[in-house]
């Protein structure tokens, strides 16, 4: 065993081609454990789902279940989580980038800058069930907020048509951990904004306005799309804090599959894988276009 | 114009800060309105004093401790022959690493439920053990990619090769090369993977839930249904356990190498 990494440096001498492919499979008897693993429980699990999702009760092949997903219930469910994923994502990518731009680019105090970091580290991890309980103690209907806006600004939130429990108040609570994921993520991209390139551009005799539009811009855009998307599919996939916050009343696709998984409430096992399928395909391309824009953002951060 | 750019600057500093700092200000104040007509601590004790919190935390913490295991075990020799052996195979490895941030955890439990159930080849769920086990390896696939990042960016900064040689020339085995020389190298990045994780499964909800586990996820889920302040002091607890890790993490990468001597 211990001259076997020779094998491929010494590959000069005769015969070590042999020796390299006798050792051949001890090469990949280290990885194996790996390998089975991510099959067993990663891997095959899944594909279990989706080929469920195209079969019926009885074992036979079928596309019903995934046209029975288009049946009013299931579709509004994929048609408001969608909407959930997009506004929190498109909402959460500007703020982020407004934020990672302020404190790297705006001028303020250098401690600011790895504050901010470390907050949005923590608060990108600070998802689920804690975070709906804040939120609810923030503007619930007997939220410190909620209390203090009537009592001292004199208005009323909920009777102006807001609830915690809402669209909005799920997006609101989503951004708290979007924000700051966005911010982790982007802020490598804004310091790859070089210092020459604004000052290229003022030689050139570009004005503020005209370096964002024609450098700033493109160079941040793939990037950006990038994130976003992450953004979307992080919001798609969310359990915990929409089910605390709202409980089972919510009619998104991940409460409807948890609804599902706990007690079949569609009378249908098939259904279910089906649900399941449709939030991988959305939350697989999502990933796709992640990775096809980074990798065009990458051109710029050499 | 620079003194333009550095008021927008402060403006969406603020108005960012106010909105992450209210909701924390906020969850305070109403976790100390226990007590009525008076501030106190009272929620807190409740917490503390209650079984089911101490009885869940414990196993959530126990659990957190087998995954990190796991983790470690499944993950060091990987990336470590990845690096020495099979580069190759490097981009499917991270692939595969990368999957379970695509699939979102509520169909992997699902798909658990389907797979593992009691008259299957593998009856997990057959078991409290068994699905105990499930969960701990659900949550070592969760905490896969962000483990496999630390390792892999641990094991970049340190010379495989040369000190795996030094190792074989000095008459190692593979288990003493893994454990004796690679691991403590790279321990740092290691442990900020292994506290990383923790953060993630010591309040995680979907897959206890599921699996229904006496875990802390649903414990607080169950509090948050039932009782007034206490989710206000459970949520900071959480929002402190999620900070120690991360400031743990910063700490700990000021003492992690910041370069390879050679790399490789």
């Amino acid at each position: 065993m211990a001259d076997s990494t020779m094998s491929q440096t010494a590959s000069v001498s005769p015969g070590a081609p042999e020796i390299s492919r006798l050792r051949l499979p001890l090469h990949w008897l280290g990885v194996t454990p790996f390998f089975i693993f991510a099959l067993v429980f990663l891997i095959l699990p899944t594909v279990g789902l989706i080929a469920g999702a195209f079969k019926n009760a009885a074992g036979d092949y079928t596309f019903d279940n995934i046209i029975a997903l288009s049946q009013p219930k299931l579709a509004a469910a994929y048609w408001v989580s969608i909407q959930i994923s997009f506004v929190s994502a498109v909402l959460g990518a500007l703020i982020g980038l407004a934020m990672a731009v302020a404190v790297v680019r705006g001028g303020l105090p250098p401690w600011l800058r790895s504050a901010t970091l470390t907050f949005s580290g923590v608060a990108s991890n600070f998802a689920g069930v804690p975070l709906a309980f804040s939120f609810i103690a923030t503007l619930g209907r007997l939220g410190v907020a909620t209390i203090l806006l009537r009592d001292i600004f004199g208005i009323n939130i909920y009777s102006l048509g807001f609830s915690i429990f809402s669209f909005w108040g799920l997006i609101l609570t989503y951004l708290y951990f979007q924000i700051p994921l966005m911010i982790v993520i982007i802020t490598p991209a804004v310091d790859g904004l070089k210092k020459e390139w604004g000052e290229a551009a003022a030689t050139l005799g570009a004005t503020n306005w005209q370096y964002w539009r024609m450098v700033v811009i493109p160079v941040l855009w793939p990037s950006f799309l990038g994130t976003t998307v992450l953004l979307f599919a992080n919001a798609f996939g969310a359990v915990a804090t929409a089910y605390a916050l709202t409980g089972p009343s919510l009619n998104i696709v991940p409460i409807q599959l948890f609804a599902q998984i706990r007690g079949d409430v569609l009378y249908n096992p098939n259904l279910g894988y089906a649900l399941a399928f449709g939030m991988i395909v959305i939350t697989g391309l999502a990933n796709l276009f992640y990775i096809l824009f980074q990798r065009r953002a990458e051109r710029w951060l050499k | 114009m620079k003194q333009g750019s550095r008021f927008w600057a402060w403006l969406v500093f603020g108005v960012g800060t106010t909105y992450f700092v209210l909701p924390l200000v906020a969850t305070f104040e109403f976790s100390l309105r226990k007590r009525r007509g008076e501030y106190s601590f009272d929620a807190y004790r409740s917490v503390f004093e209650d079984p089911n919190f101490q009885a869940t935390f414990t196993y959530s913490v126990v659990v957190a401790i087998f995954t990190i295991l796991l983790g470690v075990l499944l993950v060091v020799p990987t990336a470590y022959w990845i690096r020495l052996r099979l580069p190759h195979l490097r981009p499917v490895v991270e692939f595969i690493t990368l999957l379970p941030l695509v699939i979102p955890a509520i169909v992997i439990v699902f798909g658990y439920i389907r797979m593992f159930g009691s008259n299957s080849t593998l009856p997990f769920l057959a078991t409290a053990r068994g699905t105990d086990a499930l969960l701990v390896i659900g949550y070592a696939v969760l905490a896969l990619p962000y483990m496999y990042r630390a390792v892999d960016t641990g094991l970049r900064t340190i010379d495989v090769r040369t000190l795996t040689e030094a190792a074989q020339i000095l008459g190692a085995g593979w288990t003493t090369i893994i454990a004796r020389i690679i691991l403590p190298n790279v321990l740092i990045a290691v442990l900020s993977g292994a506290f990383l994780s923790f953060a993630i499964v010591i309040g995680e909800f979907t897959m206890a839930s599921l699996l229904n586990r006496p875990a802390f996820g649903p414990y607080l889920q169950n509090i948050g249904a039932n009782s007034a302040y206490e989710p206000s002091a459970l949520a900071l607890i959480s929002f402190a356990i999620t900070w120690g890790c991360m400031s743990l993490i910063q700490i700990l990468s000021r003492f992690a190498p910041r370069s390879a001597n050679r790399p490789n």
